[in-house]
């Protein structure tokens, strides 16, 4: 414990000596955020100055080991940094689907010199990566896609399309469900890495109701994917064939992330903010503001539970499925409600006062929580096959 | 501190889950004294085997033969109680009157925790006036009277009120109706002049009383903490209660799910088990999410009303309303998904509904508390 509280109090100097005050701002728009990658610029100094620090340190994945650019935090030190970070509203140094979705990936499935590779590039920023799971015909039901890698020897040559690829206009890489053995339905999927810069890749952005395009529509035609990236480094993380218990293991990944189990900013009462935004309250908004409170309040609790859980080795294997719906359904009660309390303001589209109409567009957005990365309904079968056993689920 | 038991922790949960299903299980307990219609509404017997496993004095300092413990640990009792709905006073003497006497003088305690100790009494509070728990309005005087104090006033839903040797209560000694100051908390012995009792059979079969002061006159070494400082005193006790009560909501949330899920693997309709239609599956699942979030708020509060956190006010209130409307949503879908058989008496389901609805109400339900959160938080 005593090690814990000096850890702490290095942290707090640390944060306090490195992170500057214009990183301890709630993030108001995409430019905030730093993605990395080959195309990524920083948006001003202390963005650049808060992420150096924080490479140096390790800290862009403070809980990966030190070889892969980590800063190789037990568990308690690590979430001594998440508070401590929290504490001054440090923003994140660098957001990536590589720190979030492929790392971990990797860290479980890839081969040692995978691991030197691509966790330190991702841990240093240098490449952004976009995720290729979704195909306009496979949905809920993943795994019936069809974007086929066909073995060529010493390459594999992928055609197909996929569809809901994040960024994949801003990313360099992608890691990609490919089909490899069309015989075999759930081990017949490779999970591969290839650059998106190769020839017969193209992407295409997708507009959405928030009239922004955070998706493509991304094609590959003829693609060759060396079946190899130098000595130990195959294109495909896992075995040959089987993709799919990759991508099962990261849907658990990415359930977590969307389910915001880190608590973020729904462990503080909305309400009182809707207030000062909007001088008065209905009554009747004001007691449904006040059940949201309850609601995510409580649910931070048990996003802390969950996180604690899951590094003691305790907790349900499926409990990110219920994570992930009960997270993303409150998001999209809290837009619900910060609409109505926004009232008429919250409708303008494009005006300079909501900064380009960012209240409609995130109520928007956030209508597409409950349907990436497994919908609603899907987390609720999951829910009730695993965790309570109910029967023909 | 990790949001789940800790070893010691998860000894007690098993050492009370045993010990609840067997000596204080429904058809054993709830079920026995309910149908010999018990002036009390729970055994004694059991109270004193409660005393020998040391649940009674579980929140009693070791200075005072008790345990020592904290409010997760009596959360953790109080889990098991709701899950078995096993009647008992432990609610209102071992959690909330305890923690007023933890404030009390030395006397005090030497006269009263010696049998809450041994299991030989009973204690209830006296804090609502009315059929809402409202207490930021006190009305209940108690005027100075020689040494000592003369109360007088109504109190209402006093749980366990006829049976206790001794209740708290929550008076004012000066201010008006709505005043924060002024406030002074009494523990009153069962047989004080002037005090009445219009006894009341609740839905849950547990029975609370019509509390009359008539002028009840009091020693000055009645006082449980400063005179008109009361006030901290008693969020003191509520809190511990509230907590309390919310854990006891988790075990009765848990209890009316398991027992649905279980009938859901069970009951054939269409020639399918119910639990293959997926109208009752999402819905099954989504009771199972409420009630795991209602569970984890409960051990945040607890942990941080231990730690003397400044959110506990805050999260207490968070988790009372919370569990309120997990163990509602539990209990309803539980007789729901039953169907007509959750509808008779002869099965349990029902019971969880009843206990569940005087649980709510006990020391503020779901509106109550989420109103509180607002005004904690600035709106």
């Amino acid at each position: 414990m005593a090690d814990l509280e000096t850890f702490r109090a290095e942290t707090r100097s640390w944060l306090e000596a490195n992170c500057p005050d214009e990183m301890r701002q709630p993030v108001r728009d995409e430019e905030d955020v730093y993605w990395g990658g080959r195309k990524a610029t920083f948006k001003n100094d202390a963005q650049k100055a808060w992420f150096d620090a924080c490479v140096a340190k390790g800290y862009t994945v403070p809980a990966w080991p030190k070889e892969y650019g980590g800063a190789g935090l037990s568990a308690p030190e690590a979430k001594i940094l998440r508070e401590e970070m929290g504490r001054i509203n440090a923003r994140p140094p660098l957001s990536s689907f590589g720190i979030w979705m492929l790392g971990p990936a990797l860290l479980k499935f890839g081969t040692e010199a995978q691991k030197l590779r691509f966790l330190n590039e991702i841990a240093r920023g240098e490449i952004r990566w976009c995720q290729g799971y979704s195909e306009p015909g496979s949905g809920s039901d993943l795994v019936s896609m069809q974007t086929f890698g066909e073995d060529k020897g010493d390459h594999w040559e992928v055609n197909g399309q996929k569809i809901w690829t994040s960024y994949a206009d801003h990313a360099d890489w992608i890691f990609c469900l490919v089909r490899t053995d069309k015989t075999n339905k759930y081990q017949g999927i490779t999970f591969m890495l290839f650059d998106m810069e190769s020839q017969g890749v193209a992407t295409k952005p997708i507009l959405l109701i928030s009239g922004n395009s955070p998706f493509c529509e991304t094609f590959f035609d003829d693609v060759k994917v060396p079946k190899e990236y130098g000595e130990g480094i195959p294109a495909q993380v896992g075995e040959v064939n089987r993709g799919w218990d990759v991508a099962k293991y990261l849907l658990g990944h990415e359930r977590e992330m969307i389910s915001g189990a880190d608590g973020g900013d729904r462990t503080s009462a909305i309400g009182a903010a809707m207030l000062r935004q909007t001088g008065e309250l209905d009554a009747v908004l004001r007691a449904e503001l006040a059940m949201f409170d309850v609601d995510a309040l409580a649910y931070g609790a048990m996003g802390e539970k969950f996180l604690d859980e899951m590094k003691a080795g305790k907790g349900h294997p499926a409990q990110p499925n219920m994570m992930k719906y009960v997270g993303t359904e409150l998001n999209k009660r809290r837009h619900e409600l910060m609409m109505s309390a926004g009232g008429s303001t919250s409708l303008e589209w494009d005006s300079e006062e909501t900064g380009g109409g960012k209240p409609s567009r995130n109520w928007l957005r956030t209508k597409a929580n409950s349907i990436e990365g497994g919908t609603s309904e899907v987390m609720l079968n999951v829910v009730s096959k695993r965790i309570l056993d109910l029967p023909g689920a | 501190m990790p949001l789940y038991h800790d070893e010691d922790q998860a000894m007690l949960a098993d050492t009370a889950a045993q010990f609840m299903a067997e000596e204080g299980a429904i058809a054993k307990q709830l079920r026995h004294w309910r149908d010999r219609d018990c002036k009390d509404g729970f055994g004694h017997e059991l109270w004193k085997q409660f005393a020998e496993m040391g649940f009674t004095g579980i929140l009693v300092n070791e200075d005072d033969g008790g345990m020592g413990m904290g409010n997760v640990e009596a959360g953790i009792v109080l889990e098991q109680i709701g899950r078995n709905l096993t009647p008992s006073p432990f609610l209102t003497s071992s959690v909330l009157a305890a923690t007023a006497l933890k404030d009390g003088s030395d006397d005090l305690r030497g006269r009263y925790l010696p049998g809450l100790l041994s299991g030989d009494s009973v204690f209830a509070v006296a804090i609502d006036e009315g059929a809402k728990h409202r207490p930021e309005r006190i009305k209940t005087k108690a005027e100075k009277s020689g040494n000592g104090f003369k109360l007088s006033g109504q109190k209402d839903f006093v749980v366990h009120g006829a049976s206790a040797d001794m209740i708290v209560v929550a008076a004012r000694t000066s201010g008006s109706d709505d005043d924060e100051d002024g406030i002074t908390l009494f523990a009153v012995p069962r047989d004080a002049a002037g005090l009445d009792h219009a006894a009341v059979r609740l839905v849950d079969s547990s029975v609370a009383t019509h509390m009359k002061l008539d002028g009840v006159e009091l020693d000055g070494d009645a006082v449980i903490g400063e005179v008109d400082g009361g006030r901290e005193v008693l969020n003191k006790v509520l809190n511990a209660g509230r907590l309390g009560a919310a854990a006891e909501g988790c075990g009765v949330a848990g209890g009316a799910m398991d027992m649905t899920i279980d009938y859901l693997k069970q009951r054939k309709q269409f020639g399918k088990l119910i639990g293959e239609f997926q109208a009752l599956q999402h819905r099954a699942a989504h009771l199972y999410s409420e009630v795991e979030i209602a569970r984890a708020v409960t051990i945040k509060a607890g942990q941080l009303l231990d730690a003397g956190s400044e959110q506990s006010d805050l999260m207490v209130s968070v988790a009372k309303a919370k569990v309120a409307k997990a163990a509602g949503l539990a209990v309803k879908e539980g007789v729901q998904m039953h169907g007509g058989i959750g509808m008779t008496d002869e099965y349990d389901i029902g019971l969880y509904m009843k206990r569940d609805r005087a649980l709510q109400e006990f020391l503020g339900d779901a509106y109550y508390h989420a109103g509180r959160v607002a005004q904690m938080s600035g709106y």
